[in-house]
């Protein structure tokens, strides 16, 4: 059996403040497959972006990741040192944000950036190294690419920035991209377009991608497998089909109730009463259980263990029914 | 009505899960946290300058003032000299016979309340017209900003100088004339952020409930915009003691029988060559002392009312 | 069957057209370079037709540079039409003065998008709520804090929260107090500007649900903009669909998700996220959305429409009834 592309095991982060370090995320259990698209579900304050910098190793004070191991292709990325952490990222990992400005440098060119990313992890001469950014930008689908080369961020625009920066993350080929909410700031025409680029060249290039997002219509579109979070946990997983379709979790139940999509127009959507709680107050237990209908006190005072079925997951006292085999 | 905004099971406050306290990095990380500058020095040393500065009159041994309490006989005398009357001159005195630490703390006083004064009322004056300026838009904005670009083409300086010459010495014209050009870097500021501030939804609301224009101004707008405003105040403080210093060392500042600490630092000036270098010395580390410890104080100041809370 | 009532909004070939004309240094710049500065002119609502009956919901859907939000803002009444007429119950809003134009100012109210930068940051939530009773009068200031507490619970927030600040409380209760302030002044329209765009979906449902019940309860009338079509669909009775500054479809809700007959409704469809579908195989629309500044000549959408024809480059379709209320402007159609 191979060893998965990507294993996280029992991850933890904390954030530090006078009053002691309060966890982000913690009992993250991740695996993915070469080429696998796994969709990092969750809303605000789940902890969704806290993981994937975590896997990233981009966590700074007073963040700090505490526990676990994050094992990408059999090596624990938590034991390497500072710059074989350097040497791996834009080559095997790359990451893409939600403002495509996080990555591009407002006052360089496109062409100098590109060649930078190439020349941080590879000596090519530089015809080759030019050719490669080319190719790069018609595979995201940019008209005249060797013309755009010459072209500063602001002179694109917000979709086509956000290929730009899919282009960089493309350059060395990576085995992961993990890539956070890029298509939440898009248009709905654009996010498609770029979405069709990302299938594409996942396809293409067997690349594995984790796509950290809230909105459960991407995931289900484009995702093979799902990990729903909820108050920095992984609360479900499975494939898209089992989570979607059969979900066990009530908080993933109660996320596709509500969806307007999912209800009849004109009647009151299904809601889930109160908001997630900030980091430092939840209780010891079951992050949603003061929102969750089934709840029991016992949901509260203790954090429910990790049921596992061979490729499902969830964590939950009072789990939904499993739908008749 | 709706159901109030209630969780479906209300959880006791004591029951919340509690943060860890030893991680690997704690320590580092939290060092790095607390090294960061409180707001609770600055503010003690601001209090305390304030303090001296207030008791001057009640601190000073003398009253360099009054002309009638100073000997000439006591002229030039070096640091920690002895008086005739049994007083300490602990600094020196001066060539008319002034205590130096007396003269040095009224020298301070009116520094400070020069500084302070030719502030606020520069912010006052600088911040209305760059309101009304961003708020109205169109040709009230173009009128009051070329005439502020007109005002800033001029240097401080020429300008205070023909003011006084005009207006004659005096504290008080002294501080008329910093105002008269600093108001216009106010108004720039005020102005640049309240073009931003403008545009933001909150505005249109107050529109939108029909409020009139002098409310949406001062209720809404202007107390959003103050903070680069105040960031830039504390900075002009020290400028305009600094400004004050200059005006008086070349003799067009304060009057003699008042030195402030710029004209106690020229009336030294003809000294130093002859070895009696307390005259100018002692005003001048005065007055080095007083714009760093203001700086600083500003520094932190700034940092308290940085808008990332 | 003919609507006997007067439409509470009316729009009547509304454009607004935002110019930036070149200011003195520019035109010198440009007469010695010898390219003269331009004057440029976005144009944002680009005639506009439209009428919204009392409880009604109108869904106006398009996306970014479409105009909607500016469209929205002309309704409401902050930014004056540059051409066209805008009636609010049959009356048209410039000539209105004095107490009918408040009537107007209080009757139709704007929600707006974002929960952070729609409420002033340094007031209370009892003094943005309570603001505008004092201003106009609307209560004896002794009964200001009881029509608070009252709008509080309204939209479903404890009273406790009145001292609070803004940065105290979640965008979702931002929100909350945005509506409740909207409502005090007891309007009859409500502009609702992406009201729920910058929410976690939980709370969406929660803000929806509450937009809802205030219809049913204070019988108000909506222009809800959005660019989320779930929620459009949801919640409306009508919806257009607008493309840089034209509505290019409008028909009964169901209709328009039925049988859209305008390309750009189809796309924009097609291009929804949708939790039913797995493992997609994405055709997406061809183009990048057009910059208001330089609009394509002819049909604007010609550009990326699968269907053009030559005809479509240059003549400007217009809006036709094609069925029973259901109007498109597409030359494809005729």
């Amino acid at each position: 059996m191979t060893i998965p592309l990507l294993e996280v095991q029992d991850l933890q982060t904390v954030f530090h403040t006078e009053e002691g370090a309060w966890p982000a995320v913690s009992d993250i259990d991740i695996r993915l497959e070469a080429g696998e698209i796994l969709g990092l579900v969750g809303e605000s304050g789940s902890g969704k972006s806290v993981t994937g910098f975590s896997i990233f190793g981009m966590i700074d004070a007073p963040g700090e990741v505490t526990q676990g191991r994050v094992l990408f292709k059999g090596q624990d990325l938590r034991e390497l040192s500072a710059e074989s952490m350097r040497k791996l990222r834009g080559d095997r990992i790359a990451m893409i944000f939600q403002d495509p400005l996080m990555t591009l440098n407002p006052v360089l060119r496109i062409e100098e950036q590109m060649l930078e990313a190439i020349d941080a992890h590879q000596k090519l001469p530089k015809a080759q190294a030019l050719q490669r950014c080319v190719e790069a930008l018609a595979m995201v689908g940019i008209p005249a690419p060797e013309k755009r080369l010459r072209s500063y961020p602001h002179e694109f625009s917000g979709g086509m920035r956000q290929r730009v920066a899919i282009a960089i993350a493309m350059l060395n080929r990576p085995d992961l991209i993990i890539c956070d909410e890029p298509t939440t700031a898009l248009d709905v025409t654009i996010q498609g377009q770029i979405l069709y680029r990302m299938q594409q060249i996942c396809q293409a290039q067997g690349t594995a991608l984790i796509w950290i997002t809230h909105d459960l219509g991407v995931i289900a579109e484009l995702a093979d497998r799902v990990a729903v979070m909820y108050g920095g946990r992984i609360v479900e997983t499975g494939t898209v089909a089992e989570v979607l379709d059969a979900p066990r979790h009530p908080y993933t139940q109660g996320l596709l109730n509500s969806l307007p999509a999912q209800a009849t127009p004109g009647e009151r959507l299904t809601q889930i009463n109160g908001m997630a709680p900030s980091l430092s107050g939840r209780v010891p237990g079951c992050a949603f259980a003061p929102r969750c209908g089934r709840a029991t006190p016992r949901c509260v005072d203790e954090q429910p263990p990790v049921t596992t079925i061979p490729g499902r997951a969830f964590r939950c006292f009072v789990p939904l029914e499993a739908p008749a085999a | 009505m709706m159901q109030p905004d209630k969780p479906l099971m209300t959880i006791d406050p004591s029951k919340r899960a509690q943060p860890l306290q030893d991680t690997p990095q704690r320590r580092a990380i939290l060092k790095k946290l607390r090294s960061k500058p409180s707001v609770k020095g600055a503010v003690i040393a601001l209090v305390l300058l304030l303090a001296v500065v207030l008791l001057a009159p009640f601190l000073s041994p003398q009253n360099p003032y009054d002309l009638g309490a100073l000997d000439l006989m006591d002229g030039r005398l070096k640091p920690m000299s002895e008086a005739a009357s049994g007083m300490t001159y602990w600094l020196g005195t001066d060539d008319q016979g002034r205590d130096m630490l007396s003269a040095i703390l009224h020298g301070l006083r009116i520094s400070l309340m020069v500084g302070l004064s030719a502030v606020v009322l520069a912010t006052i004056i600088g911040s209305l017209v760059g309101l009304v300026a961003a708020y109205f838009g169109g040709w009230v904005d173009t009128v009051l900003m070329r005439i502020v670009d007109f005002i800033l083409g001029f240097p401080t300086i020429l300008v205070a100088l023909v003011l006084l010459a005009i207006l004659g010495r005096g504290v008080d014209k002294v501080v008329i004339a910093i105002v008269m050009v600093q108001w216009a870097h106010y108004a720039r500021i005020m102005r640049g952020r309240a073009l931003q501030e403008r545009k933001k939804e909150y505005i249109e609301a107050a529109k939108n409930l029909g409020f009139p224009g002098w409310r949406i101004m001062t209720r809404h707008l202007l107390p959003n915009c103050m903070g680069p405003v105040m960031v830039f105040a504390t900075i002009q403080i020290a400028n305009a003691i600094v400004l004050e210093a200059t005006l008086s060392f070349l003799g067009v500042g304060v009057p003699i029988t008042e030195p402030s600490l710029g004209l106690l630092i020229a009336n030294g000036f003809q000294y130093l060559m002859s070895g009696d270098y307390w005259i100018s010395m002692f005003p001048g580390l005065a007055l080095l002392a007083l714009i760093l410890s203001i700086n600083l104080i500003g520094d932190r100041l700034r940092e308290a009312l940085d808008p990332r809370k | 069957m003919t609507a006997m009532t007067t439409p509470v909004i009316e729009l009547r070939d509304v454009h607004k057209r935002f110019v930036s004309a070149p200011d003195l240094l520019q035109k010198i710049v440009g007469a010695v370079a010898r390219q003269p500065a331009q004057t440029r002119t976005v144009h944002a609502v680009n005639g506009v037709n439209l009428q919204i009956a009392k409880g009604e919901v109108l869904g106006l859907v398009g996306e970014s540079g479409c105009g909607k939000s500016t469209l929205g803002r002309v309704v409401a009444g902050l930014h004056p039409a540059t051409e066209g007429q805008l009636l609010y119950k049959g009356q048209d809003v410039s000539g209105l003065g004095g107490q009918d134009k408040l009537a107007y100012t209080l009757g139709v109210q704007m929600v707006f998008q974002d929960p952070q930068a729609s409420l002033n940051p340094r007031q209370k939530l009892h003094q943005i709520l309570g603001e505008a009773l004092h201003v106009h009068k609307l209560a004896p200031a002794a009964e200001v804090p009881g029509r608070v507490d009252a709008a509080l619970a309204e939209v479903g927030l404890a009273s406790e929260y009145r001292a609070r600040l803004p940065h105290q409380i979640s965008g979702g209760q931002r929100q909350r107090i945005g509506i409740a302030r909207a409502l005090m002044v007891t309007p009859e329209f409500l502009v609702c500007d992406e009201p729920v765009a910058a929410l976690d979906v939980s709370i969406q449902a929660q803000v929806i649900n509450l937009f809802m019940d205030l219809r049913a309860q204070r019988g108000l009338t909506y222009l809800f903009i959005s660019h989320d079509l779930g929620v459009v669909r949801h919640i409306s009775d009508k919806v257009a669909i607008m493309y840089l500054g034209k509505i290019v479809e409008m028909a009964p809700t169901a209709e328009i998700f039925g049988q859209a007959q305008h390309p750009y409704t189809q796309a924009l469809l097609a291009e929804v996220p949708d939790v039913g579908r797995r493992k997609r195989v994405f055709t997406p629309i061809k183009g990048e959305i057009p910059s208001p500044l330089n609009p394509p000549p002819g049909c604007t959408f010609h550009p990326r429409c699968p269907h053009a024809m030559e005809r479509c480059k240059q003549e400007v379709p217009r809006l036709r009834e094609t069925s029973a209320g259901h109007v498109t402007a597409c030359h494809l159609l005729d």
